[in-house]
């Protein structure tokens, strides 16, 4: 395939490429997010811990 | 035999072992997609039919495997809390809803991108789609529940009844195209026989589905850490887990 094929997908960009686009963009936000419930769950236990007067 | 199951239930094992997974399953998963990114991409041949607008398929049928897939782990740990009152099992369910929900919104988007230039058409009333609609719907609804109520144990409760109940639609979604008329395509790759697609462009599939699979092992172990700490924040094993 030439690389004008490849990006034209064959007539085909303007749904092949936005659909990859937006799977990056799901795979992306699950990382970010599963990451950023974590963090704030640790917060939050860290927070917990040092209102009880205990230091973690 | 059973020391395993037991162990499961066990919070600062799961928290422990999900904990231990996650790079594994991010390095598996970051291989097989790259890997069924490029032969999907750039070395499987056209469809005689469709010419390259199939290539779509290496999104869409991963993350629609992946909308059943984790709705079945969802209902199963709400199934397992439910019967044996293992909390963890609610823990699991929680973690896994969101991530369900964005790869059902995943096949929806991409199906209709797909459906416009084959279907002529971005959505039709059609059984398969509708039953992915519902099953969306599932997934807000048990999310939903979840937080309705103030005191957590009950919204548990009510979101692993609704997630068991809801696993009737799983069937339904998958043999749609079997017992109704569909405007979508049959099955491809798990049915009785041999697939009807050459390996040239099957393996590039397979690898694209590993890859998400082992993405949401990772995604769900992140978020399962998170709901175990949320839900056993007063234990004494916190303390240590939350050190580093």
């Amino acid at each position: 395939m030439t690389s004008n094929g490849f990006w034209s997908m064959g007539g085909y960009a303007r749904y092949v490429w936005p659909c990859f686009g937006f799977a990056l963009a799901v795979l992306a936000w699950n990382l970010w997010s599963a990451r950023r419930h974590l963090c704030a769950a640790r917060l939050r236990a860290r927070r917990e811990l040092q209102m009880a007067g205990i230091d973690p | 035999m059973w020391t395993w199951f037991y162990k499961l239930a066990s919070p600062p094992y799961v928290y422990g072992v999900a904990a231990a997974l996650v790079p594994w399953f991010l390095g598996g998963a970051a291989l097989a997609l790259m890997y069924g990114l490029i032969a999907g991409l750039a070395i499987a041949p056209p469809d005689y039919q469709q010419g390259e607008a199939y290539r779509m398929i290496y999104v869409h049928v991963p993350s629609a495997v992946l909308s059943l897939t984790v709705y079945t782990v969802m209902a199963a740990a709400s199934a397992v809390a439910l019967i044996w009152r293992i909390k963890v099992g609610h823990a699991v369910a929680a973690a896994a809803a969101p991530v369900g929900a964005s790869f059902t919104i995943l096949a929806l988007v991409t199906g209709s991108l797909w459906g416009r230039p084959m279907w002529g058409t971005y959505w039709a009333w059609d059984p398969r789609l509708t039953s992915e609609l519902i099953l969306l719907f599932l997934y807000v609804g048990v999310m939903s529940l979840r937080s309705a109520f103030e005191e957590p144990s009950r919204g548990d409760r009510a979101a692993a009844l609704l997630a068991t109940v809801g696993i009737v639609n799983v069937p339904i979604v998958h043999f749609s195209v079997v017992w109704w008329n569909s405007l979508h395509q049959g099955a491809t790759i798990v049915k009785l026989g041999t697939p009807s697609m050459p390996g040239s462009m099957l393996w590039p599939l397979l690898s694209m589905w590993l890859g998400f699979m082992l993405f949401f092992a990772a995604v769900l172990c992140l978020r399962l850490q998170g709901e175990v700490l949320n839900r056993e924040r007063q234990s004494t094993w916190v303390r240590e887990a939350v050190k580093s």
